[in-house]
């Protein structure tokens, strides 16, 4: 039987021709054509990689943006706590140092209005002690101007003022 | 009645008008080698591609089969070139129909590879997608090597690839031209058991040449108890095994190539045989051997894919057998 018995010229033939297919394609073909393929393939896994990380990088962006706007109201709050502070403060600063400053004006015055009392009061005796002592003389005249009158004025004067010696 | 008597006659047999049709001749002169590719006969002149018979004998003769007789050759009883006198066969050479064959589907695959490679040399696989011919090939390219071999071999597989690859699309080419039923197809050139055996010798020594330490300790001195390597039995069975696996590659691709062609001749062959039997028996078994051979061709399409698909997946899971490591093995 023929078919089950291989020929020597095709077998010949056979390792010749796919010799020369194989050297061929393994030299020329399928290296050329399989690292392409595989740089390709590279590429798009490096291309996916890079965008996977430009979303992450994205994203961690997003949340910086976040982040900073958060505290950037953080700052404000506190800014504007800080200044209704310190506008309290200074309001209660104002406020006790107005308070002081009556307080002394006021002390000021009564020292004023004390020395002022003082000094009218001392110009009223005054006052009173002329007018008594006008009115005396008034009195003494017309007193010595009548007669007899001078030595009972005379007695009475002696005995008020011995009176008015005894308290001292 | 009339119309009676016409069916009758058309049911007669119409031996006179058929010749005397021989099925083994026309079955096994499709599928076996010969010294001229036959293409048809027409009222009876044979019309034929007549091809170089090349014999070493005392020298090279080159001549056609119509000049055999005038160089003391003639053909055997299984169609083979023998000396006229002593009956010998000589060294034989010759371009037989399968080399042809081989030839011009070499030549095709080589202008397909190398025309896809072309394209990707000229092209910068970063900015373009593949156009034309390398649209074509990359997804088969791809799909054996990164489904089938980088599976089967394992890390070191791009040192096999090429050769793999090869053997893939070589087998695919010529299986598919094998069906294609008119010159330059219709050569049974991998249902021939001279192609396959050198391509499972290819393997053979691509699986035995690069074998590593630990594939030939596991043939000569595999882990099983004392007793059944003292007396050599496992390591001889594993030298036996080194054998048998591309045997079966090449028998495999052979016997199913050739059963694929015979199957589908025999469907033909129906038509010739019926003609002795009448024309309205003839003409049905025509129809029925016209669908039968349409649903054979598309089984056929099939299996030259399966069959180049099975004898790469082999021959990369015999590569990868022999590159074992003993740490990637014990589980």
């Amino acid at each position: 039987m023929s078919l089950i018995t291989p020929d020597f010229g095709l077998l010949f033939w056979m390792v010749v021709i796919f010799g020369i297919v194989f050297f061929l394609l393994a030299k020329f073909g399928f290296p050329v054509i399989t690292k392409a393929v595989q740089k390709r393939s590279d590429h798009i896994a490096d291309s996916l990689k890079a965008a996977d990380e430009a979303q992450a990088r994205l994203a961690g962006m997003a949340e910086e943006h976040a982040r900073m706007i958060e505290e950037t109201r953080l700052e404000q709050s506190r800014i504007l706590k800080e200044a209704s502070q310190a506008r309290e403060s200074i309001i209660a600063q104002a406020r006790e140092e107005a308070r002081e400053e009556a307080a002394k004006l006021l002390e000021h015055a009564k020292v004023e209005i004390a020395a002022e009392r003082e000094s009218a009061i001392r110009d009223i005796r005054r006052q009173v002690a002329m007018i008594s002592v006008e009115v005396a003389e008034k009195i003494v005249r017309k007193d010595l101007d009548e007669a007899g009158g001078q030595s009972a004025l005379l007695d009475r004067l002696v005995d008020e003022a011995s009176q008015a010696q005894i308290p001292n | 009645m009339r119309r009676w008597l016409l069916i009758l006659t058309l049911l007669l047999p119409t031996t006179l008008l058929a010749e005397d049709f021989d099925v083994s001749e026309f079955l096994f002169g499709h599928v076996s080698d010969a010294y001229e590719w036959h293409i048809t006969a027409i009222k009876g002149k044979e019309i034929s591609i007549p091809l170089p018979c090349i014999v070493i004998e005392n020298g090279i003769h080159v001549f056609t089969l119509h000049h055999a007789a005038e160089n003391g050759y003639t053909l055997n009883e299984d169609g083979k070139l023998v000396n006229a006198q002593t009956g010998k066969r000589p060294l034989d050479i010759s371009i037989t129909k399968n080399v042809l064959g081989l030839m011009i589907d070499s030549v095709l695959l080589v202008l397909l590879i190398l025309l896809c490679a072309r394209w990707y040399r000229r092209h910068d696989v970063l900015k373009e997608k593949p156009t034309g011919i390398a649209a074509l090939m990359e997804p088969l390219i791809v799909m054996i090597e990164q489904d089938v071999i980088k599976d089967a071999v394992g890390p070191e597989y791009k040192k096999y690839s090429p050769y793999l690859l090869t053997a893939f699309f070589f087998i695919l080419i010529n299986n598919l031209m094998g069906i294609f039923p008119v010159f330059p197809g219709g050569a049974n050139i991998t249902g021939n058991i001279a192609v396959t055996g050198v391509l499972a010798l290819f393997t053979f020594l691509m699986v035995n040449l690069f074998g590593n330490k630990h594939y030939w300790k596991d043939i000569l001195w595999p882990d099983v108890p004392l007793f059944l390597k003292a007396i050599p039995i496992m390591p001889l069975i594993e030298i036996l095994g080194m054998f048998t696996k591309p045997f079966s590659l090449m028998i495999r691709l052979f016997a199913n190539m050739l059963a694929g062609h015979i199957m589908l001749l025999s469907v033909i062959a129906l038509i010739f045989l019926s003609a002795a039997m009448g024309p309205v028996l003839n003409g049905s078994l025509t129809v029925i051997a016209a669908l039968f051979g349409v649903f054979l061709d598309c089984l056929e399409l099939l299996v030259a894919f399966l069959q180049a698909y099975v004898f790469t997946m082999l021959s990369a899971v015999f590569i990868g057998l022999a590159h074992q490591h003993p740490e990637t093995e014990t589980n």
